[in-house]
């Protein structure tokens, strides 16, 4: 069946996004607001022939991603955020054993058990490591259901080129919101590429495979973090980003998500007060368009950030244009969702 | 050829060879290996049978054990 | 195979000598180093057991020919480097979650042999969620289970599988039940579970015991491979550094004092049916 139009919940389009994507074999554990994703997938997966499993805890989820990552398989998990805090300590082994793989986190209020509303609170957790030592994940983070249909192959695409894991993330809201979008039941397989380092097995292979995050030796380990390094700068490459409306902006307003969607239509408002505002929303958090923001800053008056958190993104803006352009802060939390109204009259605030 | 063969340099000098071996074959020995280990050595192996224990007891699969075996011929002659 | 002969049977029943007239003997070498252990020497303190353990997998997987089909998970403890000792390919998991590491490449390649290789803090501390589940899932994955007592690797603190009375350095006084509970017989524990196929435990004190072990990994082989279940063997293994023990009194503690708190034997068997009392 070709792509068609339908109306489809964020999850259940993520999930039959993650089967277009390759998607191998599926860990989750539940929790709200995410479940639709392992519901549908229950189904769908074992259908193909391919795996599902509901661990007993995030915790073995991520080690049970690993195990099947390791086994050249395309492998995900899906969680909201409790339950990704929960997967640090596997995915800071799955990044330093290079491995490629599909985290979403599909955001909730926190700290703490939180609440299960939106919230934008687990940027820091997901772009700046999150786990212990010096590594990232490739995020993305999409802003309608179509994105939550795409992202997935995504991902795994760009997980596979970079040996390295990917987190898609989003939030209740693109979670539960229905909108229409164009999706595949039956996408033809994509190509993924030879996994030579896989630990599937022998089966004649020369030399045998492991598969591992231990390096005892200083020099060693420094040397891997190096590497680690250079991916991580090569990585830039695959920065992704959209704008809209900036080119005579005089303020800058930069969002992702949800909040990307409230910033624009923000926006639209407050042009209509006369206020030239456009919008920047990075779509891959890591590699930051920290780049393209300082340039698209460069004849802004002020930058407004919004998020659905005390201020996380922000910072990474901040550094981006380095002092150059001033720049506000608009966030709220604890599923507290904002109205375009009131990001209209923040930038409009900026602009006075 | 001694149907014992202890690989020196493997060996860590926990005596479980010496401590399990029927024939009292085995001793330890005063010289050090290259880990600084005083090794197992076959002391006396016209005590040793082969029968093994020694190399099932070994934590580092340092001992290798040889057997005799006929020659398909009779007139071979099995040594007591 | 060669390597895994019996020590009591087939033995050279006469007293031994040097062979006279060696031309007209043939030597055959009954027992040498498994090809699926590789030539790296072991990190382990002199008379672990780790070692052996070690050996007598390698012995399985050359024995059942499986050299080529495995996929390792090693653990977090001493055994850490496990993956250095065993020529298939390996995976080392994080403290405690080998067996759901074994699950994800057991569903995502049903036709390999998995095998996890797990210490007692690893599995019967940390990773008991984990190895409780993969029993109840049935997981077809087999577990080399390593019960010295102790954490080994972190210099030697109280294991939950600790003595009563056994002094530890974070027991100095001796493992004291009112505060820190009795200890967890994984077998015991496990064999309620339907997914379990096989289970049994044997201290590796004697080469007579290294033979029964022998059968028991057999059997836990067997139950993955013959589509059964989960299987397990647990070692009874001596830990010489913690314990502040010579190897060979290790051996004495374990056969004297371990085994009455670890009674040796098999658990589970749905090759064979029911185990009779
Ligand atoms: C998450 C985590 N917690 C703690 C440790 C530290 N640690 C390493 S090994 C170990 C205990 C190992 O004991 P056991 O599993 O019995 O293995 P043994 O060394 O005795 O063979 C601990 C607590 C760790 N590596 N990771
Ligand atoms: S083979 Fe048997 S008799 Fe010979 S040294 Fe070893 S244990 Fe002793
Ligand atoms: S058992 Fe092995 S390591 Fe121990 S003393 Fe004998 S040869 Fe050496
Ligand atoms: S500390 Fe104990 S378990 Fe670890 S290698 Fe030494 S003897 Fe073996
Ligand atoms: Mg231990």
């Amino acid at each position: 069946m070709p792509a068609k139009m339908q109306l489809t919940k964020g999850n259940e389009a993520l999930a039959m996004g993650a089967i277009a994507g390759g998607c191998d074999c599926f860990f989750g554990y539940p929790i709200t607001p995410q479940n639709e994703v392992p519901e549908v997938l229950s189904y769908e997966l074992p259908k193909r022939g391919r795996v599902f499993v509901q661990a007993e805890s995030e915790v073995a989820s991520i080690n049970m991603v690993y195990g099947a990552a390791a086994a050249g398989k395309r492998a995900m998990t899906s969680s909201s955020s409790p339950g990704v805090s929960l997967m640090m300590e596997g995915l800071s082994y799955i990044a330093c054993a290079e491995l490629p793989c599909l985290i979403v986190n599909v955001m909730r209020g926190g700290p703490g058990l939180g609440s299960i509303t939106p919230s934008q609170g687990d940027y820091f957790q997901a772009c700046k490591g999150g786990g212990h030592g010096d590594y990232h994940s490739i995020v993305l983070a999409p802003w309608n259901v179509q994105e939550m249909y795409e992202f997935p192959a995504l991902a795994f695409e760009l997980a596979d080129r970079y040996r390295c894991p990917a987190m898609l993330l989003a939030d209740g809201v693109l979670g539960a919101m229905m909108e229409p979008a164009e999706i595949s039941d039956d996408a033809p397989p994509p190509n993924v590429p030879e996994k030579p380092w896989a630990t599937n097995g022998r089966n004649g292979r020369a030399h045998k495979n492991v598969v591992n995050s231990l390096v005892i030796d200083p020099y060693g380990l420094r040397d891997h973090n190096l590497k680690l390094q250079a991916k991580y700068k090569a990585m830039e490459c695959e920065t992704r980003w959209d704008t809209r409306d900036v080119d005579d902006a005089e303020i800058l307003v930069v969002a992702y998500g949800i909040s990307a969607r409230l910033a624009l239509s923000g926006c639209k408002l407050a042009r209509k007060q006369g206020i030239k505002a456009g919008l920047l929303r990075p779509i891959t958090l890591f590699p930051f368009p920290s780049k393209q923001i300082a340039e698209c800053a460069t004849n802004k008056k002020r930058i407004l950030v919004v998020e659905l958190s005390a201020g996380q993104m922000v910072e990474d803006v901040r550094l981006a244009v380095n002092g150059k352009v001033p720049v506000d802060f608009y966030g709220e939390m604890g599923g507290v969702i904002p109205s375009p109204a009131e990001v209209c009259e923040k930038i409009v605030e900026a602009a006075r | 050829m001694d149907l014992c063969q202890i690989h020196a340099d493997r060996c860590k000098g926990c005596e479980l060879c010496v401590q399990f071996c029927p024939k009292h074959a085995l001793e330890m020995s005063e010289e050090r290996n290259a880990a600084g280990y005083h090794p197992a050595v076959l002391a006396h192996p016209e005590l040793c049978n082969g029968c093994a224990m020694c190399a099932q007891m070994c934590p580092e699969t340092g001992i290798e054990i040889y057997r005799r075996q006929k020659r398909a011929r009779q007139d071979a002659v099995n040594q007591g | 195979m060669t390597t895994a002969m019996n020590s009591q049977d087939g033995m050279n029943k006469q007293n031994g000598g040097a062979v006279a007239s060696e031309d007209l003997v043939d030597l055959k070498c009954v027992f040498e180093r498994p090809k699926s252990l590789s030539d790296k020497p072991f990190h382990y303190c002199p008379g672990c057991s780790h070692g052996t353990y070690h050996r007598l997998i390698a012995e399985m997987i050359d024995e059942f020919g499986f050299m080529d089909n495995t996929v390792g998970i090693c653990p977090v403890g001493c055994a850490v480097f496990a993956y250095e000792y065993f020529e298939t390919d390996m995976i080392e998991a994080s403290h405690g979650r080998a067996p759901a590491v074994a699950t994800g490449v057991k569903r995502a390649l049903p036709d390999r042999f998995v095998f996890t290789y797990q210490g007692d803090g690893d599995l019967a501390s940390i990773g008991m969620g984990e190895i409780i589940h993969a029993a109840a899932r049935g997981e077809r994955i087999t577990v080399f289970f390593v019960n010295n007592g102790i954490f080994g690797m972190t210099g030697g603190q109280m294991a939950p599988t600790s003595l009563i009375g056994q002094r530890t350095t974070t027991s100095v006084q001796g493992r004291d039940p009112r505060t820190t509970g009795h200890p967890i017989k994984v077998c015991e524990l496990l064999s309620s579970l339907e997914g379990v196929a096989y289970l049994a435990r044997v201290a590796l004190t004697s080469p007579k015991n290294i033979n029964t072990c022998r059968k028991y990994m057999r059997k836990a082989i067997r139950a993955q491979t013959e589509d059964v279940g989960l299987g397990l063997v647990e070692v009874l293994s001596p830990c010489p550094v913690q314990w502040g023990m010579s190897p060979g009194d290790a051996l004495h503690h374990i056969e004297e004092d371990v085994v009455k708190e670890f009674p040796p034997g098999e658990f589970v068997d749905k090759l064979a049916g029911p185990v009779k009392a």
